[in-house]
């Protein structure tokens, strides 16, 4: 089995344009797949028209907000593009050089500040469906994101506003009075020119006074609690069930290894049992030189082998831009292997049952790529049942399995790595005793 | 008298075919026996169940796989080794003590040595034939194995294949080769089988069959088709 493992390395050495799309494919593909899933979204590129006058402000209390702030909060959720005109955002969405407009009404600050009715804004956009829908929620996003924002300013002001009525002084405010007293002061202020005011009609109705300024005190500074509440109704408090929080980045990482390790493993495995069986020599090597099984333990091992040394350089390489526990390197070699071994074994399967290495070639190709993807898709972005599906497909091939196990040695992520390893020793049995059942049957034939 | 090779009652079936039934004949060492036949009539399939490539249906070879050189039809070599690198590994694969010895007694009688260290992938169809059954002879067999050797060769390559063949049998290894040309046959072998319907119809040195036949003007080819023509209900009848 030496020999023909050296007489392998020997051919892949001499094939340099092989080995070269085997390691550079992989990797493009697998940095691809890394970029796509670690980087958040692009923020969508949004022509805003700014209508109302500048300076403008809508008064809360004693506060005043300037209406500019909408429009800041609104740039900062979006690639923002400031336009004169309605006119001019129509053209700059037909010409499809921004997704959307966003035509921030002159009235905005009237409507908001009359308490009556609420602010209008004008969205415009264009594109087909998906356009549409992608825009839709990417700025349904964005204008929530503004509204609130917008909203706890509005709510600040009217915070200071209920301040300067409890605690008084100077509010700053054209025509208002100087060091005026504040609610919370009146009662103590009141307790002491009632001591003073005897028993009578008069000392009764500042008693009732002093009483309504204490407890207008008290509902004011409930009411400023409310108004925090009413602002964000809900918090978030998020609970991982269980395992350790993956970090986007990581994973990306993990995902990149993975579907390396799939496409050198599966891809060279294959192609090496198939091309036994082109070259014509498959049949003088099983009649009694090798057995079925050594054939196919040695073709994996090329396959495995070479995936291993290409995921551990590519996880070597990433980690040097991305934090990884190095001191978790052995499990990372140990799932590596485990699941590159896994991708041989369905590769060497692959390469029994094609008679030739071009088919071979087409089959891993075309049986991989999705399989790796479908085991990528998150729970409840699909119904149910299409999930479950997904779930018992991605269960019968080692990507997922190869997956979690990686994801679980850098990541420590949950379900941890001794099922992932027994669901790919589990794999390796199966994928072999196929590829064994497809040499038979093509030495029968 | 020693015996090289025997066969016994060999048959094989493919599902409803039946494509080699009750063959038996005996081999001795040096003789060189050419396996003759129409297409279908099991040439191949004798071949290689003795080879080893196959399972018998019923049927036994008195030699293991590994004690029969095969030379397929077609050259199973690697393409990107060398002529040394490809003996080299068949050398090593049949574990034999001194590879390298083998190697460089393969190349000096094959006459490649000058090619040694050609990629088998740019040779010529002659000389990679002449690989092929390099690699069939590396470990020394006694028997040896070759599936219409001379198919792709033209004339001077199968001269010289002929001349290759001819040392081996005189060095006393059993040569077994099936072949369409019955000239070759005629020129070259000891003995014929022919084969029809997967049936042993005929085994004899060619002479006998040329004497059996004298309306053939001497030619073995044409004594082979009138032999199989009076046979031929009963092929048909073959199951």
């Amino acid at each position: 089995m030496r020999s023909l493992l050296g007489k392998d390395l020997l051919i892949l050495r001499r094939s340099r344009l092989l080995v070269g799309v085997l390691v550079l494919y992989p990797v493009a593909i697998a940095l691809l797949i890394g970029l796509a899933i670690s980087r958040a979204p692009q923020r969508p590129r949004v022509a805003i028209v700014d209508q109302t006058p500048p300076g403008e402000t809508i008064r809360v209390g004693t506060q005043r907000v300037e209406v500019s702030q909408y429009a800041r909060q609104l740039f900062d959720q979006v690639d923002p593009v400031s336009v004169s005109s309605r006119q001019e955002a129509v053209e700059k969405v037909t010409s499809a050089e921004v997704l959307a407009a966003v035509v921030i009404p002159a009235d905005l600050a009237a409507r908001v500040g009359s308490g009556t009715s609420q602010g209008e804004l004008e969205v415009i956009y264009n594109g087909d469906a998906l356009e549409q829908s992608l825009v839709n929620s990417q700025l349904r996003s964005a204008l929530a994101q503004a509204n609130l924002g917008f909203s706890e300013q509005i709510q600040s002001a009217a915070a200071q506003a209920i301040d300067a009525l409890l605690q008084g002084g100077n509010l700053g405010v054209l025509g208002a009075p100087e060091n005026l007293i504040g609610l919370e002061q009146i009662p103590a202020v009141l307790k002491r020119v009632i001591d003073r005011t005897p028993p009578g009609p008069d000392r009764e109705a500042l008693v009732r006074v002093a009483d309504f300024a204490d407890f207008a005190a008290q509902n004011l500074t409930v009411s400023k609690r409310v108004l925090t509440a009413v602002g964000q109704p809900i918090r978030i408090h998020s609970t991982l069930l269980h395992g350790r929080r993956t970090p986007l980045n990581t994973f990306a990482v993990v995902v990149a290894v993975t579907v390396s390790l799939m496409f050198v493993a599966v891809l060279l495995a294959a192609g090496a049992v198939a091309a036994e069986r082109e070259e014509n020599t498959l049949a003088r090597l099983l009649r009694g030189l090798v057995s079925r099984e050594q054939l196919l333990l040695e073709k994996g091992l090329l396959g495995a082998g070479c995936a291993l040394v290409v995921g551990l350089a590519m996880l070597g390489g990433v980690g040097a831009f991305v934090s990884l526990q190095w001191s978790r390197a052995g499990l990372w070699v140990l799932a590596a292997a485990a699941g590159a071994l896994a991708f041989a074994a369905l590769g060497v399967a692959i390469g029994a049952l094609a008679r030739e290495v071009r088919a071979a070639s087409l089959l891993a190709f075309v049986l991989s790529l999705p399989i790796a993807l479908l085991a990528l898709v998150p729970a409840g972005s699909v119904g149910a049942g299409v999930y479950d599906v997904i779930g018992a497909v991605s269960f019968v091939f080692p990507f997922k399995a190869a997956l979690q196990g990686l994801d679980a040695a850098v990541n420590r992520s949950s379900p941890g790595l001794g099922p992932a390893l027994v669901h790919m020793a589990g794999l390796i049995v199966v994928f072999g005793a196929l590829a064994r059942a497809g040499l038979r049957r093509g030495q029968g034939a | 008298m020693s015996v090289a090779l025997s066969v016994q009652a060999l048959g094989k079936r493919y599902g409803e075919l039946q494509a080699l039934a009750d063959v038996s004949f005996e081999a001795r060492p040096g003789e060189l026996i050419a396996v003759l036949g129409p297409n279908g009539a099991g040439k191949t399939t004798l071949l290689s169940i003795i080879a080893g490539l196959q399972e018998p249906s019923s049927g036994s070879v008195s030699r293991s796989a590994r004690e029969v050189g095969w030379v397929p039809q077609q050259s199973a070599l690697y393409g990107k080794l060398s002529v040394a690198e490809n003996l080299r590994l068949f050398a090593s694969l049949e574990g034999l003590a001194d590879p390298a010895a083998a190697v460089a007694g393969m190349l000096e009688q094959t006459g490649l040595g000058e090619r040694a260290g050609d990629p088998v992938g740019k040779l010529s169809g002659g000389n990679r034939q002449r690989v092929n059954v390099a690699i069939g002879l590396i470990a020394d067999p006694p028997v040896l194995a070759l599936d219409e050797p001379t198919a792709a060769l033209d004339g001077a390559q199968r001269g010289r294949l002929w001349e290759f063949l001819t040392r081996r049998r005189a060095a006393g290894t059993t040569v077994l080769f099936s072949s369409h040309h019955g000239s070759e046959a005629q020129r070259h072998a000891d003995r014929i089988l022919i084969l029809a319907a997967g049936r042993l119809v005929w085994d004899s040195s060619p002479a006998e069959l040329i004497a059996s036949r004298p309306d053939c003007d001497g030619d073995l080819e044409e004594a082979m088709l009138a032999l199989l023509g009076e046979l031929e209900p009963a092929g048909a009848e073959a199951p």
